[in-house]
């Protein structure tokens, strides 16, 4: 399904403060796979996801998707088939604009931004019950700014738009981390529901390690661009978060953090 | 008292001559978070080529639709400066501008065997011909039609660009100003937005320049001078006074920016400033909306120097 092959990057090149974070890394994921990628600073989760996401280009390997090599293909087109929920609450969805007018962008993903009229009453009543499966009240405040929910609302939001349409592959880029801890828990639970409903391939980079051990149906942990855990099957199923803490330690150690 | 209603009347006559301007800024710096320099040079571009085509017999309204595709055309070039050779809004602008100096110039001088001002006083213009004339000339004494005329029009762009920004085209428009990388999950190329927002700008840019040369009878490239200053002010002015008036849409802000704007310049001049003076009034004004635009002065200068996002960048680790 998401397969990278050798691929390498280097930032800074040719400076001081070069960093070869990955060389001639490689995973595949295979369809259906809930993937937790934790790892300590710096260890390239987030640039693995800018790389199979577009936004970064490696300097050398191939990128395939669904077997099609993407490696050069532009970040837009690529989203068709993605959806993604960033760790800033503000990038996901469109502040300015109401839920419901969110919603009936987020709906229209893949199609034609024509002169029609964006919204359609006749869909509130769907975009409601959407809502409604996060059970914070956002269904009855569909022509509220989404600029002025909280940080977890906003989430919540941002990845109900994310897996509104059609998607290949779920991205979770730190999704909780500008969370208080209750509303982390309940996004997680949110997007596990998401998630298995929707039968997503999901790639969820997380610095919580329990949510990493609690969910996912396989967990990778990164030092230095290398994979230095990857567990699935049953083994990720009896995984104990005091497993892979005396791991994390180690490497977090290592790194100064 | 008459002489002041009669001043009442200049002031809202350009004002909302002007606000056809304003509400291309309105729509390039606040929907589309790219302060457009360029109208310097397409608010004449729209006024020379409607002085040139009006001396040639064209239909005024006609020229009215040419300019603002021209001014579309133009801005179409500012959008692909900055979004296919990643260049910041203030250089697209100046770039644009100091290209568009030769372009006004060259309209001008073909139209008129080599002249440097178009003059047709005694050509139809949209003010004076059918169906204009419906509108009695003298109404209660006072001369109104050409307030009339400007604020029909005024209306029609107004509700015209109102139902646009409500489409599934200008939500997405909208999307791409407040956050574009929103835009690029949507799977849009949010560059392709922001060249079409931006031809939309300097289309009403135009179509403002094309208006007040028919009411002057005249066109010439100096007309673009503080244009920018102007548009910006207008906008500036009406977002920050009317930001706390709930359902009062953001077009309506601008238009009535722009003539709070021509309020307080006309003010200055009946006062008794001599009019060498008035882009020096017009630099002031400007200087007072972004003192009291409170953010308003931030969101433009980020806007002026955001560096246009390069697909597949490098950027540090994180």
């Amino acid at each position: 399904m998401l397969e990278l092959n050798n691929v390498s990057k280097v930032f800074n090149a040719g400076t001081v403060d070069e960093n070869r974070l990955f060389e001639k890394f490689s995973l595949s994921v295979s369809e259906g796979e809930f993937v937790s990628v934790v790892g300590s600073n710096g260890s390239g989760k987030t640039t693995l996801l800018n790389i199979i996401c577009g936004t970064l280009r490696p300097d050398s390997g191939k990128v395939l998707f669904g077997g099609t090599d993407i490696t050069y293909a532009p970040e837009y087109k690529r989203a068709k088939r993605i959806g993604r929920v960033l760790q800033d609450p503000k990038m996901g969805t469109c502040g300015s604009l109401s839920i419901l007018e969110n919603m009936a962008l987020a709906e229209n993903k893949n199609k034609r931004y024509s002169l029609g009229r964006a919204v359609n009453r006749q869909r509130e009543e769907h975009f409601r019950s959407l809502l409604e499966t996060c059970g914070m009240g956002l269904e009855n405040r569909l022509g509220v700014l989404a600029g002025s929910l909280s940080g977890g609302q906003r989430q919540a939001l941002a990845l109900i738009i994310a897996t509104m349409t059609d998607i290949d592959l779920l991205i979770l880029d730190e999704h909780t981390a500008a969370l208080d801890p209750k509303s982390s828990e309940t996004l997680m639970k949110i997007t596990q529901r998401v998630v298995t409903e929707k039968k997503l391939t999901t790639l969820m980079v997380t610095h919580n390690l329990r949510f990493a051990v609690d969910y996912g149906t396989r967990l990778i942990m990164m030092h230095s661009g290398s994979a230095v855990m990857d567990i699935d099957g049953e083994r990720k199923q009896e995984l104990h978060i005091d497993d892979i803490l005396g791991k994390f330690n180690e490497i977090s150690i290592e790194c100064g953090n | 008292m008459n002489f002041v209603v009669n001043i009442l009347i200049g002031i809202v006559e350009e004002g909302l001559m002007y606000a056809l301007l304003a509400m291309g800024m309105y729509i390039t710096y606040s929907i589309l978070d790219f302060p457009d320099l360029s109208v310097d040079g397409t608010f004449p571009l729209g006024a020379v080529l409607t002085g040139v085509l009006v001396l040639h017999g064209v239909n005024p309204w006609l020229c009215l639709l040419i300019s603002f595709a021209a001014g579309m055309l133009a801005g179409t070039l500012t959008g692909l400066m900055n979004v296919k050779l990643k260049i910041i809004p203030l250089l697209c602008g100046i770039i644009m501008y100091t290209a568009m100096l030769s372009v006004n110039l060259v309209i001008i001088r073909t139209g008129t065997n080599g002249g440097a001002i178009a003059s047709f006083f005694t050509k139809k213009t949209i003010f004076n011909s059918v169906p204009a004339t419906i509108i009695p000339e003298r109404i209660g004494g006072f001369y109104l039609r050409t307030v009339i005329i400007s604020l029909i029009l005024v209306i029609v762009c107004k509700v015209l660009v109102d139902l646009y920004l409500k489409t599934k085209n200008g939500l997405l428009l909208r999307a791409t100003g407040d956050n574009e990388k929103y835009a690029v999950m949507l799977g849009k190329n949010p560059g392709s937005m922001k060249i079409f927002g931006l031809a939309l700008g300097n289309g009403f840019a135009a179509l403002a320049g094309s208006v007040i040369a028919q009411n002057k009878g005249s066109a010439d490239q100096q007309m673009g001078i503080g244009m920018v200053v102007l548009g910006l002010a207008s906008v500036i002015i009406g977002l920050s006074i009317f930001k706390r008036v709930k359902l009062l849409k953001g077009t309506t802000m601008v238009i009535l920016g722009s003539l709070i704007y021509k309020a307080s310049y006309q003010i200055v001049l009946e006062l008794g400033l001599p009019t060498e003076w008035n882009n020096f009034i017009k630099a002031v004004i400007f200087l007072i909306a972004l003192v009291i635009g409170g953010d308003q002065l931030h969101k433009l200068v980020r806007g002026l120097l955001k560096r246009p996002r390069k697909e597949g960048e490098n950027v540090r680790a994180e």
